[in-house]
This record gives structure tokens, sequence and C-alpha cells, in this order.
């Protein structure tokens, strides 16, 4: 199954992405559905990174953590933190078929990351939920 | 699942090179990215374990250039091989747009090929996806060792095990050398691309 977001659509994520994360010091964020593939991505500017192989390692790398869950038990680790000397990486979930993934200095809280995070996941769950329905 | 983005006019197609372990599945790829390399604008990325064997996948993504207005971005995947990782395989083929299936035509891997191709069909099914729907095509890999005289299947055995009931394009090559590398990976881009047309349009 092939999925297709619009100009509009698009449009309005990054908004979401540009106003909660990017204007609020997170130097990089991407989405990224399960399979791999870069939905939208933003940066501050600063850094170039190499997002595709960003993008298969981060979507491996959940699957991976998400199969683990489910050895121990849990139905899922919806998310996911890896720290770095100067770099750190948060992964979330939104749905079962997309990931919002954020690169961020140490000059960030984790706690108003993850709070800044949340708040885009629901934004953004209301635009790919409308989507996955329309291709189910 | 291919992602089309009508903003940047990109589609991005996923191939995974499937198939048993020891069968050249990353030989292919690496020898597609010494090939290409002036078209491919970044690293290989490969997880593997000590003993060079595939962990996780190998990864090299690349542009073909334009069709029909879109900027077609290939990512080629490997699956790690060995029976034990078949968790990791089945999460590679997520979103799978077109597999190669890397079949080691040497005669002591008659029956991995066939194992490796059922567990392909499992994998598949687990995602609502069938052979028979989606592109793909067959690799009969190593074919340059019968030059050292190790003794490999025919094309017929190899045809009659595998692609019986599929009839799906298949080379002969040798991954090391190169032989048909191009040829086979040229096959299923276009089988895939040809397949998300018609789905798209």
């Amino acid at each position: 199954m092939s999925y297709t977001l619009d100009q509009k659509q698009l449009d309005r994520i990054e908004e979401i992405l540009k106003t909660d994360l990017i204007d609020n010091g997170v130097r990089c964020v991407f989405l990224i559905d399960m399979a791999g593939n870069i939905v939208t991505n933003l940066d501050n500017g600063e850094k170039q990174h190499d997002i595709y192989s960003l993008a298969a390692l981060a979507a491996g790398n959940f699957g991976a953590v998400s199969a683990m869950a489910k050895i121990i038990g849990e139905s899922e680790f919806s998310l996911l933190f890896h720290k770095g000397k100067k770099e750190n990486i948060h992964f979330n979930k939104i749905s079962s078929e997309f990931l919002l993934i954020t690169i961020f200095g140490n000059d960030i809280s984790l706690g108003f990351l993850r709070l800044k995070v949340s708040e885009s996941v629901e934004q953004l769950k209301r635009i790919l939920e409308a989507l996955m329905t329309a291709h189910a | 699942m291919a992602f089309v983005n009508l903003k940047t006019k990109v589609i991005q197609v996923k191939i995974v090179y499937y198939g048993p372990g020891r069968g050249g599945k990353t030989t292919n790829l690496e020898y597609i990215y010494r090939k290409f390399q002036q078209r491919i604008n970044s690293e290989m990325v490969t997880v593997k374990t000590h003993g060079d064997r595939t962990l996780f996948f190998d990864f090299l993504p690349f542009d073909i250039g334009m069709v029909n207005g879109y900027n077609i971005k290939i990512q080629l995947y490997t699956v790690p091989g060995q029976v034990k990782y078949n968790a990791t395989r089945r999460l590679v083929l997520r979103g799978v747009d077109g597999v190669v299936f890397v079949a080691d035509a040497m005669a002591v891997c008659r029956g991995k090929n066939m194992q490796s191709l059922e567990n392909l069909q499992e994998n598949l099914a687990s995602y609502k996806k069938n052979l028979n729907a989606l592109p793909w095509v067959l690799q009969y890999n190593k074919m340059d060792l019968l030059e050292q005289g190790i003794p490999l299947l025919p094309v017929e055995m190899l045809e009659q095990d595998l692609n019986r009931e599929f009839h799906a394009p298949h080379f002969t090559a040798s991954a090391v050398k190169g032989t048909n590398v191009a040829a086979t990976l040229k096959k299923i881009i276009s089988l895939t691309i040809a397949s998300i047309k018609k789905e798209l349009l």
C-alpha cells in the first residue's frame, strides 16, 4: 500500500513542528513512518545530518525495542531517549504507523522537550489518523 | 509502502534483498555501492556482528532521477539471513515495495533456499502481502563458483524449487564479480515503479 500527503497536509505538519519544537530550541525534527520513509524533516539550519540513514535506523531501532517490549510483557514502549555528550535523540510514537524523532542539545531539559513533543503528537495524530483511515 | 510527498515531489521506494545466510545479499549492495558511487550521495549503513555477518540490515539509499515529474528515491535494504534472526527480518520487511530473493546456487544450499523462500512468504503474510501481488525477482547467485569446480544447482532445478508457481523474472549472477547485479537491480526497480504507478494513478 502506498500513501500520499498533499501540500496542505504537509504545510500544516511543518507548521506544528516548527512552532512547537524548532522555535523552542530543538535542532532537528523528523517525522517518519515505520517503514523508514521520511514524511517531513525540519532543522534549525545549524547542522545537516544524513536523514535517510537516520530514518532507516530509527525505524529499525524502534521496531527492535517494540519486540523487546513484547518479550517482557509490555504492549509497547511508546517513547525512547538516547543521551549523548552534546546531542540527544528522542523518539515518540504517534500511531502504529508513524514516529516523531527530535534531536536536541543540552540547553533544553528533557521534561520541557517531552511536554512539547506530546503537544505536537496530539496535533499530528489528528492529521495522520485521518490519512490512514482514508487509505484503509 | 511507498510514500509520495506531493510538496517536494519525492517518492520513497523500499526494496529488500532477502535470502538464506551467506547467500550474497550484502555483497550485492556492496557492489552497487562501489559501482554507482558517483550517484549515491550517502554512506552505506551496515549493522554487523563481530563475525562480519549482517545483524540487523544494510541500507543504501540513492536517487534514480525523475519519473512522471517525481524524484524517485530508492532505498535498498538487506535482511540478516541467519535463521535465528527472524524477528529482525520481519521488521525490515515492513512497508516493502519490492523484493530481490538472492538464492545460493551451491548444491549444498538447496534446502536453505527453499526454507528461506517459505520464511519470506510467512513474513510477508504477517503484513498481508504475498509474492503473487508484490513485485519480486530471483537472483541465482554464486554462478562463478562453477569455474572452481564447486557443484552448483542447475538453473532448471532452482526454477523448479523456487519459482514454479510464481514465474517471477530470474537472473543468474555473481555478486562478487558483479555479473548481473545491475541487471537484477534494474529489473526490480522497473517492476516496483510500474506497480506503484498502477496503484497511485
